[in-house]
């Protein structure tokens, strides 16, 4: 009787397929991704369940943590003009290299009569400097509440450019006191602006 | 391709071949590089971007501060927002005895509350709740934002944020009841 013979096979799979797919899914990862700058200041966000997505554009966001207060415009060419008419009303003169070093800042909380300084600051000498986080004022006279002259320029600059209206949202650190809420809502409503919106992370199942 | 020969010279006069090479590649490390860096991409983005949650405030008007609304107290629901999560809510005027619970508590009562107006108007669309946030000076941001968040769930139509009109006999309660 003959033996009956089981053929060897490779054990060498073919890794092209693979190679493939992996590379097809980082590729979409990499393209998605988008690199998070990190807050100049930690603010652990409370969760919600809303489900409305914060837009990306005509939008600006007052982040308030530790009791300092901080402001992001979004878009390019909204902080440029938003800049211009900033230095226009404290007659502070922005040259081409500041404006183009200010269009690329996330948050900033520095009082105006700083900015200049800090713009021109490298990245990590903004952090050791300290002047990152020292919020802006807000008191309550209109020229000294700079927080308030910031959303007012920006909402212009807004409309000047996008000739759209500009969305306010606060982004507030869950331990946040409530009073230091209120006290940029306040600001918001002496510009009329009755409606805001508050940035939340998404909450997972109910 | 420039190859030294060093098969040896043995064999003179034959013709030297070039070995017919195998054009596959081994391509399990590139495979693992590849899954080490989807893992990597995968964990550092945030897929989920956040949310933002819509608020209005009733319109302030500072010339005439006299200006006030006037809300139907069978209908009207206070909730007074508290330290450590609390809140403290009343059905029409002050002076109600307060239930005093904690924000996650406070969906069941919203629901509850809502059936119950809306059953005492006839199931009239356009009389349901009031419900009247106030977020006191002891409150903190999240509860703020989780009592908005419940309001929201609970599908509250008619809300008003008051944090301009907090009465002493409020305070006095929360602080009988130690939320404040």
């Amino acid at each position: 009787m003959p033996k009956a013979k089981v053929a060897r096979k490779s054990t060498a799979i073919d890794m092209t397929a693979m190679c493939d797919v992996s590379f097809l899914l980082l590729t979409f990862f990499i393209l998605t991704a988008t690199a998070r700058q990190p807050d100049p200041l930690e603010v652990a966000i409370p969760a919600s369940t809303v489900e409305f997505k914060v837009p990306d554009k005509d939008i600006s966001i007052v982040t308030i943590a530790k009791g300092k207060v901080l402001y992001e415009i979004v878009g390019r060419d909204i902080k440029i003009r938003t800049l211009e008419r900033m230095g226009e009303e404290y007659g502070i003169q922005f040259n081409d290299e500041e404006k183009k070093r200010f269009a690329v800042i996330p948050a900033f909380g520095v009082p105006i009569g700083n900015l200049k300084q800090f713009i021109m600051m490298e990245p990590d000498q903004r952090k050791a400097s300290g002047l990152e986080t020292m919020g802006l004022p807000m008191a309550d006279t209109t020229e000294r509440n700079e927080l308030g002259r910031w959303i007012f320029h920006s909402r212009k600059a807004v409309a000047e450019l996008h000739n759209q209206s500009m969305q306010i949202s606060i982004k507030g650190d869950a331990n946040e006191e409530y009073p230091a809420i209120k006290k940029v809502v306040d600001i918001f409503q002496k510009q009329d602006m009755n409606k805001f919106s508050l940035i939340t992370s998404p909450k997972g199942g109910i | 391709m420039a190859e030294l020969d060093t098969s040896g010279g043995g064999k003179k006069g034959k013709k030297v071949r070039s070995k017919k090479q195998s054009t596959r590649v081994d391509l399990t490390a590139m495979v693992d590089l590849a899954f080490l860096l989807i893992t990597f991409f995968m964990l550092t983005t945030s897929l989920s971007k956040p949310v933002a949650m819509d608020v209005f405030k009733p319109d302030k008007n500072e010339k005439d501060e006299s200006v006030t609304m006037d809300f139907p107290e069978s209908r009207t629901m206070t909730i007074l927002i508290g330290k450590g999560g609390k809140v403290a809510w009343y059905m029409g005027l002050v002076g109600a005895t307060p239930t005093i619970e904690s924000t996650r508590q406070l969906r069941e009562s919203l629901i509850d509350m809502k059936g119950k107006v809306l059953a005492a108007n006839n199931n009239n669309p356009d009389k349901g709740l009031i419900v009247i946030v106030k977020p006191t000076k002891a409150a903190h941001y999240k509860d703020f934002v989780d009592v908005m968040d419940e309001t929201k769930i609970a599908g509250i139509e008619t809300l008003a944020i008051d944090d301009d009109n907090i009465k002493p006999a409020e305070i006095d309660m929360m602080k009988a009841s130690g939320v404040y």
